[in-house]
């Protein structure tokens, strides 16, 4: 079996089964969102499937070899991820940054080679970074910090980008901007994602978790149905399909007093 | 190798050269110049030396091991800091961060004031012994606490005030005035007792240790955003800090065992050396290690010109020098934060 693949993972914290009894198959070229409320497991199966983390039971394969037999490195050459949130007290230009991306790729006692210069190089490119290549690292934004993390993944030459809720803490308009980079890209792409609609515009399959198990898998007008969204995450909304895809308007809860005189408020909230 | 390494590199041997030759000359002893690298040209094969078997004497047994010892523990002390830095993610990280130097000076206590050894075990040795013992308490303790870098770190804490504990008790129930000055000068740091073996000791495990590190230069640098960004770029994290926590734990532990605990070094030299290398490994710890040579050549120099006759304990000189770097060190973390 080709690309990543993980049969059946369980993850155990303590007690608690944080992952539990998962499988994905990954077709090459898709985008696979990951959704599920905080604390349903999304993080965890993420590093997973890097292989950052060790299932407790069950294996992720990549092209049919369990990830300890593939190696860290060689691993790492494959599959890149990008973090919720990077951050690092080093003195780093934006092209130092990048450069980690080849860390896997390099030998030890060599200096980098053309090789590892044109992939960074076009990293740079690919995420429209390569003017700001020799600032600060820190003289970016939120938004500027993930594409430049975005850089540093696809440096690394993946075939499999994993990232885990890239857009929180940005605005609008850099969300829609990053996910269409991530789109871009020819990776096969697993996104873990808390906006629903987000993950109805870029992905071509969604898995959803709650309490660490997978609850529905399938394209998005096949998952994001009223019921399944009431039923994860505890809220009310409709699902309308005008535009390609599935559109979620949230339903604002009753407020107590409302409750009491019988009045249901469906006033669409801001998202 | 990029042009601005042979830059910094060739430049860094350069001044490295010339703080020696310098170096050298200077002392209470008067000798000529010229006498000096006459005679240090004789030990090298050139020229005919000097007369007086006494000045050669000075020049070859005294001055040359002290000024290159001085060399090798900057370098060192230097390279340890570096690693230490990047490794535990912490700034403020140096060689002593994992209780080594405490742990040497226990051992070296035992030895002088207590006489454990029966006298065959010298002052060094002690040093050495002790310092490994408390890294490995350090080890093993983190281990058990989970081997985050901040477990390290707090294990590090911990060794340190046990050890230091210790040998102050020891001191101060058993020792005469005599050995406990004798002790204090030695914790202090100093470059007096330098000979030709503590010398080439300490440049073989030097070398050694710098080719281990520079081999996982670019792992080093994978660190930069955390032990899972470190993992996700192909690190076996727990094995790479295990690896190389060892390598400078051996070296610090040499070099303390020759010289005492000389200070600030480690934390400080790699930070202004950071300025002009970028955070890259590959450049840093080779250009580290020369301004950390050069650096402790000169602070050394000091440390037996500046109160003539009466010689101040290196330690205290890089000291002086290094807390108000040290300051501008937090106040640049602070500006950032």
């Amino acid at each position: 079996m080709t690309g990543l693949h993980a049969d059946r993972v369980v993850r155990r914290l303590a007690d608690r089964l944080v992952v539990d009894d998962v499988t994905l198959t990954l077709r090459p070229g898709q985008t696979v969102g990951l959704l599920g409320p905080n604390g349903s497991g999304k993080s965890t199966l993420l590093k997973l499937l890097a292989g950052v983390l060790a299932p407790t039971a069950g294996v992720v394969t990549l092209d049919g070899r369990p990830l300890p037999e593939v190696g860290r490195r060689a691993t790492a050459r494959r599959i890149a991820t990008v973090e919720q949130h990077a951050d690092t007290g080093t003195e780093l230009t934006v092209r130092d940054v990048v450069a980690l991306g080849r860390i896997p790729h390099r030998r030890a006692w060599t200096p980098p080679t053309a090789a590892d210069a044109a992939a960074v190089t076009e990293a740079l490119a690919r995420t429209g970074l390569t003017d700001r290549a020799d600032q600060s690292w820190h003289t970016l934004s939120g938004g500027e910090r993930q594409r430049a993390q975005i850089a540093r993944a696809f440096a690394q030459q993946p075939r499999e980008l994993l990232l885990d809720e890239p857009t929180n803490h940005l605005d609008i308009q850099h969300q829609l901007d990053l996910l269409s980079l991530v789109a871009s890209l020819p990776v096969t792409t697993v996104i873990a994602l808390h906006d629903l609609n987000l993950a109805a515009m870029y992905c071509d399959r969604l898995l959803v978790l709650r309490e660490g198990r997978a609850v529905a898998e399938g394209t998005p007008a096949e998952v994001l149905t009223p019921v399944l969204i009431e039923q994860v995450y505890g809220v009310r909304a409709e699902v309308t399909h005008d535009s390609g895809h599935p559109a979620i308007r949230y339903l604002r809860p009753a407020a107590p007093d409302e409750l009491q005189e019988g009045v249901t408020g469906d006033v669409p909230t801001a998202h | 190798m990029s042009l601005r390494t042979l830059l910094l590199t060739g430049g860094g041997l350069a001044a490295l050269l010339a703080s020696i030759a310098v170096a050298v000359t200077i002392g209470p002893a008067d000798i000529s110049t010229g006498d000096v690298w006459a005679a240090v040209a004789a030990h090298l094969g050139v020229g005919e030396g000097v007369s007086a078997p006494l000045r050669d004497g000075i020049v070859w047994d005294l001055r040359m091991p002290r000024t290159l010892l001085a060399a090798v523990c900057g370098a060192g002390f230097a390279v340890c800091g570096a690693v230490m830095q990047s490794l535990l993610r912490n700034p403020l990280a140096d060689p002593f961060v994992l209780g080594v130097s405490s742990g040497a000076s226990t051992g070296a206590v035992a030895v002088v004031v207590l006489g454990v050894g029966g006298g065959v075990v010298s002052l060094s040795a002690g040093a050495f012994l002790g310092a490994l013992l408390s890294f490995a308490l350090v080890l093993l303790l983190s281990h058990t606490l989970g081997g985050s870098t901040d477990r390290v770190v707090l294990s590090g804490v911990a060794a340190m005030q046990l050890f230091s504990a210790l040998t102050s008790f020891v001191v101060l129930t058993s020792a005469d005035a005599e050995t406990t000055r004798g002790v204090l000068f030695w914790l202090l740091g100093s470059l007096a007792g330098a000979d030709w073996g503590q010398v080439l000791l300490c440049a073989v495990v030097l070398a050694g240790v710098l080719v281990v590190c520079l081999g996982y230069a670019r792992t080093l640098d994978a660190f930069a955003f955390g032990d899972e960004a470190a993992a996700g770029l192909g690190v076996r994290v727990a094995r790479t800090r295990l690896v190389l926590l060892c390598a400078t734990a051996l070296l610090t532990a040499a070099l303390v065992s020759c010289a005492g605990a000389i200070g600030f070094v480690g934390l400080v030299l790699p930070h202004a050396t950071r300025a002009l290398t970028g955070a890259g490994h590959a450049r840093l710890l080779p250009v580290t290690a020369l301004t950390g040579a050069v650096f402790l050549v000169w602070v050394d120099t000091l440390a037996r010109t500046v109160l003539d006759p009466q010689e101040v304990p290196v330690g205290v000189v890089t000291s002086l020098i290094g807390v108000p770097a040290f300051v501008a060190v937090l106040h640049r973390g602070r500006r950032r934060a």
